[in-house]
């Protein structure tokens, strides 16, 4: 049974709102990471603007790729 | 950290591993159109009880079933139920045995019926993947040599690698450390040695590498639709050849 890869949470702010549901966020390292809108967020309906502070969930294998896991208020 | 094992706890594995073989081997005889997915599950495990092992996956974190049957566009984690086999499908299934104390794990991706040359095709590399994977295994390699080698057969064939899910350290339990992804560049991450037992198994698609999650919480299908295939072998390192543990006796179809 596969076991899904580990990921590394992280904070940052929203730079940018590309088109397909994708975001460019600068984490607070430094870094860029473009992220995807996490299923959960979807379902409820949950809008990410830039300027927003988010937790991103990063791929252990490739560190600039993520997934927006939750909007701060 | 990656717990080597010693030559009698590998062959211990390797006796849970028999079981494992078998009961895919019964399987591949059952799998046909018309079976329900949940009577493969209660063959398999009747099988692996009447060998004296138990159904690893059972209960793990929750898992109803004793295998995962994944049909057509499922890549991995499908509970066993009600759907029916039609010819022309593909069905991936992963099967985990304990056995004293040790577990050993494997998948195979079946055909049902007569399937179409491209999806022939698709599980024939997910098998070279996997032994490109495997033949990686010596001491002296290191462990991205093994996820570049399978991600290098399956994108060179132009089919795509699941990222989100990866092989893994197994054991005593049956995930443990490390973390083996299928794809990547090769010469990073530890130094493999002798005595470790690893469970490769690549997860590869005819279309994107995206997948999502269902609502039951554990079957994982691919985002765009299209066919997965999943194999898998328990493979012990030595100082020579990779032990697969989990090998097949009697060849399959």
């Amino acid at each position: 049974m596969p076991v899904k890869e580990e990921k590394i949470e992280v904070e940052g702010e929203v730079v940018e709102a590309l088109p397909s549901t994708m975001f460019r966020i600068q984490i607070d390292g430094g870094h860029d990471v473009l992220a995807t809108i996490s299923g959960k967020m979807r379902k409820n309906y949950i809008r990410i603007l830039p300027g927003d502070r988010v937790k991103v969930e990063v791929s252990a294998y490739d560190l600039t790729r993520g997934r927006i896991a939750y909007r701060y208020r | 950290m990656i717990v080597r094992k010693s030559p009698a706890e590998i062959a211990q594995m390797g006796r849970a591993g028999k079981i494992v073989a078998e009961t895919l081997a019964e399987l591949a005889v059952l799998i046909r159109p018309g079976v329900t997915t949940a009577e493969l599950d209660a063959a398999a495990e009747e099988f692996i009880t009447s060998r004296g092992g138990s159904p690893t996956f059972k209960g793990y974190r929750g898992y109803p079933a004793s295998i995962c049957a994944s049909p057509n566009d499922m890549v991995v984690h499908g509970i066993p139920g009600p759907y029916t086999l039609a010819d022309g499908d593909i069905l991936s299934v992963d099967v985990g045995v304990t056995l004293g104390g040790f577990v050993a794990d494997s998948a195979f991706t079946f055909p049902v019926g007569e399937i179409s040359a491209e999806t022939e095709r698709l599980l024939e590399v997910g098998q070279a993947a996997l032994e490109a994977g495997v033949d990686q295994c010596r001491p002296g390699r290191r462990l991205s040599d093994i996820s570049h080698a399978v991600q290098t057969v399956t994108e060179e064939a132009g089919f795509s690698v699941v990222r989100s899910l990866v092989g893994h350290g197994v054991g005593r339990a049956m995930h443990e450390d490390p973390q083996i992804p299928n794809f990547g560049q090769p010469g990073r991450g530890p130094l493999l040695a002798e005595g470790m037992t690893f469970a490769i198994e690549p997860m590869i698609t005819a279309g994107g590498p995206d997948v999502v999650v269902h609502d039951d919480e554990w079957s994982i299908s691919t985002s765009d639709g299209s066919l997965a295939a999943h194999f898998e072998h328990t493979v012990a390192i030595t100082d020579g050849e990779p032990q697969i543990l989990t090998a097949a006796a009697v060849l399959l179809r």
